[in-house]
């Protein structure tokens, strides 16, 4: 069973825009409630997606710059990067069937 | 999934009205399931502090007392599933749900899905969200550090808001379309004494502008009609909350709000559903009201699958 997999402001480059599969980044922190909403189901994303789209989790309280970068300023925000550059990006919680449709979409 | 799923009570919500019927349904020994789309805990798990529950003097953070409730109604058998109801039918007696993760069959159903945010409706809402347009304080306000903000609305949820966000900007503005708040004394009396907070009363935001974000917001005062723009980075909408009840419109009977209406047993006019929560038609929005609300299902859905 995949899980997914924390990056940090050090490793986003290597992990994320490096990454030869698209990769989605779950953007959270620990006092935001709908980031515990959208967790779990990241999380049986990274095991029906194994291999084919990388799930990441990303704290935006200890990784100010990347949140940054992107933008962030609601969480939860997922980013789906494909070839280093985010292609899709859900902000709030949104149940399973519509995340997969996302990612399928971006597949 | 395509096993054959039957419950002798299935509860659609996992907030503290959700929980609270599941503890008393699970105590009752009756085979019993919670259906929630997300993480349990309903709208506390927004609230950040919960200053008004019975037992917590120094209030409790939403998120623990979400977590506290759910490992409660677990640990007496609750079986809890991640999916979203669609549809509820109806098979003699038998309540079939159609939910995201197949069917499931129950004898009684406890309503308990609570509600969510309205949006405001007006320009510039969808395309700045999550670019300026936020609906969760305590979520967000740690990305809108010495910047101005406003809130829209009037209420116990705006106020909160505004409260909350002086944690991390410079101003926070109130915009509100009445000429008084609607919110509990306590915390209009925290919001008039707090420096940062500035009222704009009988006004309504027309629109939300910016350029890739938020900017500033087209305001027009609803007396005078005069209209004016307000420069900020972020506005937090509190302008009240819809049911979620979409799925049950032909189903049990709703108020034209869409809450569904119930006896004080919690009963709807189907025989075998329940309703619990915020979701309820008079509900005054609140946990200990709630967690009532959740142990009255609970122990009525007993009594009807026990012939009353």
């Amino acid at each position: 069973m995949s899980k997914p997999v924390a990056v940090s402001d050090s490793d986003f480059d290597q992990i994320v825009l490096q990454s030869k599969t698209p990769v989605l980044v779950d953007f959270w922190a620990a006092w935001c409630g709908p980031c515990r909403m959208v967790a779990p189901v990241v999380e049986e994303l990274a095991g029906e997606y194994a291999g084919k789209i990388t799930m990441a989790k990303l704290n935006v309280d200890e990784n100010p710059k990347t949140a940054s970068q992107y933008s962030i300023m609601s969480i939860p925000t997922l980013l789906i990067f494909k070839k280093g550059a985010p292609v899709s990006n859900i902000v709030g919680f949104r149940p399973k069937a519509e995340l997969k449709k996302t990612i399928d979409a971006v597949l | 999934m395509s096993a054959k799923r039957e419950y002798e009570v299935v509860i659609i919500g996992g907030g503290p009205a959700g929980l609270t019927a599941g503890i008393y349904a699970a105590r009752a020994r009756l085979k019993s399931l919670l259906v929630e789309k997300g993480a349990a805990g309903g709208w506390i798990i927004n609230a950040g502090v919960v200053e008004n529950y019975p037992g917590f003097p120094d209030g409790v953070n939403g998120l623990e007392l979400a977590d506290a409730m759910q490992r409660q109604a677990v640990k007496f058998g609750l079986e809890m599933l991640t999916a979203e109801v669609n549809g509820i039918g109806l098979k003699g007696e038998q309540k079939i749900l159609k939910t995201s993760e197949g069917d499931i069959t129950a004898r009684a159903v406890i309503v308990a899905g609570g509600s969510d945010r309205v949006k405001l409706g007006v320009p510039g809402e969808e395309e700045f969200t999550g670019r300026g347009v936020a609906y969760c304080a305590v979520c967000d306000g740690y990305f809108y550090r010495d910047v101005p903000v406003a809130v829209v609305g009037g209420g116990n949820a705006a106020m909160n808001e505004a409260l909350e966000l002086t944690k991390f900007a410079s101003r926070v503005y109130v915009i509100h379309r009445r000429g008084e708040l609607r919110a509990t004394k306590i915390l209009q009396e925290r919001a008039f004494a707090d420096k940062k907070i500035e009222f704009l009363w009988e006004t309504v935001v027309e629109a939300i502008e910016g350029q890739d974000k938020v900017k500033r917001l087209r305001l027009k005062n609803v007396k005078t009609g005069k209209k004016s723009s307000l420069d900020i980075s972020g506005v937090f909408v509190a302008v009240g909350f819809r049911p979620n009840t979409g799925y049950l419109k032909n189903m049990v009977a709703l108020e034209d709000n869409g809450t569904i209406i119930t006896n004080e047993k919690m009963e709807t006019n189907v025989p075998g559903i329940l309703a619990a929560g915020d979701i309820r038609s008079s509900s005054i929005r609140q946990v200990a009201a709630a967690v009532g609300d959740g142990a009255v299902a609970a122990v009525y859905a007993e009594r009807y699958l026990a012939g009353k």
